[in-house]
């Protein structure tokens, strides 16, 4: 079997985010970037499938600006086997993510393609589901376990209600939640032999797909702000401020 | 111009986010039909019927669509969307499994999880984790929009009378199989709808120490919340889980107990009324966003929480 994981570069989950003055974005320059923390999981699943033999190898891809390479570069250093860099130098919408993909998936017919639930940068929670869409597959979304049988996958998801088990054929894709597993740190030594492995390099604009946005970004702006609140000194005093100043029991 | 909603239901009843979509969908165009993909569901038909924001309600009867399996959703989604200018479902795991998968057919970019309409192709939505609110504007024709229910008022539910048509199913995938749900049970309220939720953190130190959040959430008609070190530390089960990637909640009282309030727990909750921090680190950022902050040891703290209420002569319920 074969996985395509898809890998994004954000801003890495610890910074504090801060906006543009001028309402057209977030500060980005100079800021931590990481590989988008569901991403991780995913790119763990695959290696462990692969440990467990029921893999034979594991493609890394990431669609962005040149240096979003390091986060196929980390993946290579988990256990992928090689990588694509798929170039383009603005921001694009998941749409555009999965029409990439798919012309991907259809020049390396991986059996399944993994990704991270959702992206914490825009939050959109879309990717995945749209590129099952595109290729007709089944999708099996928010995954915290996988279990692989003959040509199908067993998958639990996490859902408001609890956990939910569908079953999938292959080829299938899964986005996988943060329970799924526990990422593993690059050992040194794998990292320098990460540095080795081939990287293939792809214009976006030859892949022949409309990537342009169809979402105009008007604004963007802070948050309104909380009031700052007050420290009380017992729990007899929270529970008289909740009863006779908020109200609210 | 006129938009569809697709129900959340459990084939007897209408899940209660439904309605908080229903008046976002509302304020899109106030044109709104509603499309009940169920198994036996006429009472949830029947239930939708009569919500007076309510214009049609379109019921396909199958098999088929007892679980919310995508891709049999999408199909029959698909068939009915040449005739709305707007798709919408609440963005909730139910919505943001489906809706992508349907934008992506009708070759749409989905805006996820608005928070308000501007109007009908612009909407306010949160990004990064609520760290920044962008306004987009959909150029598409046909718009995919899934919506924050916590961000709108459920819409009334009686007093309408919307006709409910008949529709045939759409064909079933055969590639994916529903296996089985574990749904937890509870008599209490549901965190998203909850009046006050009071949840646990890391703080709580295992999972038997959370009856000392139950008892209080009994004695306040509560919904218990965690953060996800809780739920990755096997605490408590992942429905309970508020932030980011977990659920939004947006109740009159949050009480957070144990929690140090990373970026995306406060996502989920930085939204509430009035906020209770009670952590005994006086300096964890959870008190930034607390309108009362207790800084105590929590074994102490709640069983003298739960003393003075018992204290008190009446508790809203």
């Amino acid at each position: 079997m074969k996985i395509l994981v898809a890998v994004k570069r954000v801003i890495d989950y610890n910074v504090q985010i801060r906006v543009k003055e001028d309402g057209s974005g977030v500060v980005t320059d100079n800021v931590k970037m990481s590989t988008n923390p569901p991403d991780d999981n995913a790119i763990e699943e695959a290696v462990k499938i692969k440990e467990a033999g029921k893999a034979k190898e594991i493609v890394a891809i990431t669609i962005g600006e040149e240096k979003a390479q390091e986060t196929v570069r980390k993946a290579l250093a988990v256990g992928a086997d090689r990588g694509i860099h798929v170039k383009v130098d603005n921001v694009i919408e998941p749409l555009a993510v999965s029409k990439i993909l798919k012309k991907i998936v259809e020049k390396e017919n991986p059996d399944l393609v993994f990704m991270g639930k959702q992206a914490i940068d825009d939050d959109c929670n879309q990717t995945g589901q749209m590129l099952a869409a595109l290729l007709n597959w089944p999708q099996a979304t928010f995954a915290s376990k996988i279990e692989v049988k003959d040509n199908a996958l067993e998958v639990t998801r996490e859902i408001d209600e609890g956990l939910e088990t569908i079953e999938v054929n292959v080829p299938a894709i899964v986005t996988c939640d943060l329970r799924l597993n526990e990422p593993r740190y690059a050992s040194l030594p794998n990292i320098m032999k990460a540095k080795k492995k081939p990287i293939e390099q792809i214009n976006a604009s030859d892949l022949g797909v409309d990537i342009n946005p169809r979402i105009e970004q008007i604004k963007v702006e802070e948050p309104p702000k909380r009031k700052a609140g007050i420290k009380v000194a017992s729990v007899e005093e929270l529970v008289q401020k909740l009863k006779n100043e908020a109200k609210v029991i | 111009m006129s938009v569809l909603l697709i129900a959340e239901h459990n084939n007897k009843e209408v899940r209660p986010f439904t309605y908080n979509a229903i008046t976002a969908a509302s304020q899109i165009n106030e044109n709104l039909h509603v499309l009940v993909l169920g198994h036996q569901a006429d009472d949830v038909a029947k239930s939708l019927s009569e919500v007076p924001n309510v214009k049609k309600v379109i019921h396909v009867d199958n098999e088929i669509y007892e679980n919310y399996i995508a891709e049999n959703y999408t199909s029959a989604i698909i068939k009915h969307a040449e005739n709305y200018s707007h798709i919408v479902s609440s963005a909730n795991t139910f919505g943001k499994n489906l809706m992508p998968r349907i934008a992506a057919l009708l070759d749409t970019s989905q805006v996820s999880d608005i928070i308000k309409v501007i109007s009908e192709d612009t909407f306010l939505r949160p990004i990064y984790a609520g760290n920044a609110f962008a306004t987009v504007k959909s150029n598409d024709k046909k718009k995919c929009v899934t919506i924050r229910p916590t961000s709108f008022d459920p819409a009334d539910k009686s007093g309408g009378s919307a006709e409910i048509t008949k529709s045939d199913p759409a064909e079933a995938s055969s590639s994916t199989k529903f296996l089985k749900k574990e749904e937890v049970k509870s008599d209490r309220p549901e965190l998203g709808t909850a009046r006050i939720v009071i949840s646990g953190g890391r703080g709580m130190q295992n999972g038997e120490n959370f009856k000392l959040i139950s008892d209080i959430a009994d004695k306040l008609n509560a919904a218990i919340g965690a953060s996800r070190a809780a739920v990755d530390a096997g605490y408590i089960t992942n429905d309970h889980q508020v932030g980011q990637t977990g659920k939004v909640v947006v109740p009159d009282l949050y009480i957070a107990v144990g929690i140090s309030g990373a970026i995306q727990h406060l996502a989920g909750m930085k939204e509430s009324k009035v906020i209770v921090a009670i952590n005994k680190d006086g300096e964890a950022p959870i008190f930034s966003v607390a309108d009362y902050g207790l800084e105590a040891d929590l074994f102490e703290a709640l069983p003298q929480f739960l003393s003075e209420l018992n204290k008190l002569n009446t508790i809203q319920k």
